[in-house]
């Protein structure tokens, strides 16, 4: 995984980028897998690797296929990455060990959903249960943003078409 | 997953930064894009890490399972890879839109088309 992201650093071929992070988006699905979190994996795989690509490679299409050399490699971003880093990794040496049932995230609300779950909801998968219908909406307001940013996507794109059909230059190009 | 302790918060550490170089150092719009993306499911992993319970299985209710992990990362997260492509497609139309007013995404040229302006 580390050896793809890597890898996307160094290429400056786009297509190349693009696919390596789609084999990112499923290499991390393998691991949402071995988490525990098959809702997530599916997810992750559907809409990360496969949605994603499709969405980057149709902007590559009407875009550029390289990326410019610039030849040297950024000294002061790579400082303050190296910098937060560090940081970060001090941060973690106060986390809770990994697995450790008595950390602070499984003992507060999580058990209420595990055990009420199926008597509340009668629904077996308690991911299901907590998105649908304990935070049912929490779901609605995602819906929301989604649709937001498909109104989004629709006005920057068809802003340019309508303008050309104005002037009368190119037609319906799409 | 054998290795114990706080390793997988290392390894989702090492592949934040590397989005974060990314999205700082590089002048392409659309690897930018990409980055921001490494970047996003880097901190996907570490909410489900954290949900990780030892001997758990997947939180669907079952016979004989004892110990669960925690579900509610898991419901955090697919509402936000959802979100996430969702940006992802914005932040892509708007990219499209520069290509068209500028004719490249290379953030240097763009700056020095501005200039000339």
């Amino acid at each position: 995984m580390t050896i793809t992201v890597v890898m996307v650093v160094r290429l400056h071929n786009l297509f190349a980028v693009v696919m390596l992070g789609g084999i990112y988006s499923l290499l991390a699905a393998t691991m949402f897998v071995l988490f525990d979190a098959v809702d997530v994996a599916f997810t992750e795989a559907a809409v990360g690797a496969g949605v994603s690509t499709v969405l980057l490679l149709g902007a590559l299409a009407l875009t550029s296929r390289e990326e410019k050399d610039t030849g040297k490699l950024a000294v002061i971003p790579l400082i303050i990455v190296i910098t937060v880093g560090i940081a970060l990794i001090y941060g973690t040496l106060d986390m809770p060990l990994y697995g450790d049932p008595n950390a602070p995230i499984h003992v507060h609300v999580a058990p209420y959903y595990l055990e009420r779950g199926m008597v509340e909801t009668s629904v077996p998968n308690i991911v299901t249960a907590v998105l649908a219908s304990y935070r049912g909406f929490d779901t609605l307001g995602e819906v929301c943003v989604v649709f937001t940013a498909g109104i989004g996507v629709l006005m920057l794109l068809s802003r340019e078409r309508l303008t050309r059909r104005y002037r009368g230059v190119g037609g319906d190009k799409r | 997953m054998e290795f114990p302790g706080l390793y997988d918060y290392w390894i989702v550490v090492a592949l934040m930064m590397a989005g974060l170089y990314i999205v700082i150092a590089r002048r392409n719009l659309v690897k930018q894009m990409v980055g921001l993306g490494i970047f996003q499911s880097s901190v996907f992993i570490f909410y489900i890490a954290m949900g990780k319970v030892e001997g758990g299985t997947a939180p669907i209710l079952t016979e004989g399972a004892t110990a669960y992990s925690n579900p509610l990362p898991h419901v955090l997260i697919l509402t936000a890879i959802v979100v996430g492509v969702a940006t992802l497609a914005l932040g892509l139309a708007l990219i499209v839109r520069i290509n068209e007013a500028y004719g490249t995404i290379e953030e240097d040229e763009i700056h020095e088309k501005e200039a000339q302006q």
